[in-house]
């Protein structure tokens, strides 16, 4: 779209009509006749028969929410996850810091010590789920694909402290034998073909 | 008065109370089935098959509740309001008949439990007592809204107790009695003599009252639905705003009976077909409530008004001076 059309603020021309609506009646002998016009004119039986012919055709729209589930789209930004290596079943998480800069409320700490393998390892990794605002920055800014959103969106305990055990946000071992991890979507993640878009680095400047 | 005639009349009478409280129960039912198949919905599904057992829920819920009084109200009469309602109700129902008379074990039982001499006239009035509920009600609540509310159903009740009596009045003058009985009887000879052929327009008169005198939909604004209140009930809880509920629908079921008995036959010759159909006629008119409330929008106030005074009315008396004068001449 060129600027010139994102700039022409003049909807009546883009297939905006008048509605044709008669004047309303000002003496006494119109709005006679508009009342008996519309007395005849079987409009509320109009509005019975739609309703009557949904009641008839049946098809319902409830979802029995919990024995149905709607899909949820891979971009929902639910309570947060941290992803495993598909090489190494080891963590993704290099311990950079960069979620706990990026959060805007203040809500990720995490703490890191040189491992025996003289690594970064992450010791400490902690989400205040009450005040994380899920704007999925951390999944965005997280240079490994670590910290991601997940989909499971019913939560319930007693605490809200209790969602945030790093533990339970790791993708457990056994999933990660089955090969099912699931990647993120969302924010930050690779998008299809973005093999076909890598370019070299350009080096001369 | 013999002891047998006594001890029948209040057998139907408690027969009567118990069927239609719970009728009022399983219409709340079928009214919430209904608007949710007309909306696309399932509505209830969870207590029981189908959320049959809703009702039994929703009793126990009511009953069980605390009963309170709020501070500032008029205690006695919040109190009273609630059963004027209910016993309204309830009391109309003694001069309409429900089944044609049959007979158990040798034994004839009339299903009316009084057919007295004036039961068109008893059932309207005592209908129209019914008013009293929602006024006082809402006047004893001590809240401004409900006070509002009230006044208004005030007015509309009020209003159309004049568009009711006007329209039921040409039957009556061909019927000449205002035994619902004799009504039945008068249209007995199939459907050719309905009183709604000689009638319509007092039929169509008398089904718009009876939105009105029940508060049901094109009329629902006694409720102050927009207000996000409940009208005159905003104060009421528990049992107490029950028994407004049951009053509602049981209005709406025995409006549902006098129609077709005025209008559409009854039950013709009193055979068990006749009883049938009925009973159908009351299931199509009791539909209709349910329907419309789907359907249709609230009308405003004034519009309520100005239809009452200067529309429906006018009509009712031409009505009546047209069917005079033909059965004059």
């Amino acid at each position: 779209m060129k600027m010139e059309e994102f700039n022409n603020r003049n909807v009546a021309d883009n297939g905006y009509f008048m509605v044709d609506i008669e004047d309303y009646p000002t003496d006494g002998w119109g709005k006679f006749k508009r009342v008996v016009k519309r007395t005849f004119r079987g409009e509320l039986f109009v509005g019975l028969w739609v309703v009557l012919r949904e009641m008839i055709r049946f098809d319902i729209h409830t979802i029995q929410y919990p024995q149905e589930k709607m899909p949820i789209g891979p971009r929902y930004r639910a309570v947060h996850e941290m992803k495993r290596l598909w090489e190494s079943d080891a963590e993704r998480c290099i311990g950079c810091g960069l979620c706990e800069k990026i959060c805007i409320s203040d809500c990720i700490r995490m703490d890191t010590k040189i491992d025996e393998h003289s690594r970064k390892e992450v010791s400490e990794y902690t989400i205040n789920l009450g005040r994380c605002i899920f704007c999925g920055y951390c999944a965005e800014v997280c240079p490994e694909l670590a910290i991601t959103h997940g989909g499971e969106y019913e939560n319930g305990s007693e605490q809200r402290e209790h969602f945030i055990m790093y533990e339970d946000m790791l993708t457990p071992l056994d999933k990660m034998k089955a090969g099912t991890q699931m990647e993120f979507e969302g924010f930050g993640a690779i998008t299809p073909h973005e093999d076909e878009r890598v370019q070299k680095t350009p080096l001369s400047y | 008065m013999d002891t047998a005639y006594l001890i029948e009349t209040i057998i139907k009478v408690v027969v009567i109370l118990l069927v239609f409280s719970a009728l009022a129960g399983i219409g709340t039912y079928f009214e919430r089935k209904i608007l949710a198949f007309m909306q696309r919905r399932l509505g209830p599904m969870n207590v029981g098959p189908f959320g049959l057992l809703q009702v039994g829920a929703d009793g126990i819920k009511l009953f069980t509740k605390e009963d309170i009084i709020p501070t500032n109200v008029v205690a006695r009469i919040f109190k009273i309001a609630p059963v004027i309602t209910a016993a309204t109700a309830f009391m109309a129902a003694a001069a309409i008949p429900f089944l044609p008379q049959f007979t158990l074990f040798g034994y004839t039982v009339h299903p009316i439990v009084a057919d007295i001499n004036i039961g068109l006239l008893y059932v309207l009035g005592v209908m129209a007592i019914g008013l009293f509920g929602p006024l006082l009600g809402g006047m004893a609540s001590a809240n401004k809204f409900a006070l509002l509310s009230a006044a208004r159903a005030a007015a509309v009740f009020i209003s159309y107790e004049v568009v009711t009596g006007l329209a039921a009045l040409a039957p009556i003058m061909m019927v000449g009695s205002l035994s619902l009985i004799d009504f039945n009887n008068y249209q007995a000879d199939g459907i050719t003599s309905w009183i709604v052929w000689s009638q319509p327009v007092a039929f169509i008169l008398f089904w718009i009252a009876a939105f009105a005198e029940t508060g049901r939909t094109p009329f629902h604004l006694i409720a102050n639905d927009h207000e996000i209140i409940d009208g005159f009930g905003t104060e009421y809880s528990g049992m107490r705003w029950g028994l407004f509920f049951i009053g509602e629908y049981a209005n709406m079921f025995f409006i549902s009976f006098v129609i077709p008995i005025i209008f559409l036959g009854g039950f013709g010759d009193g055979s068990v077909l006749g009883a049938f159909a009925l009973l159908g006629k009351m299931a199509f008119f009791f539909f209709f409530f349910l329907w419309t409330r789907a359907a249709w929008p609230d009308v405003r106030p004034d519009q309520l008004m100005w239809l009452c005074w200067k529309v429906l009315m006018p009509i009712a008396v031409i009505n009546v001076v047209i069917t005079g004068f033909v059965m004059m001449f």
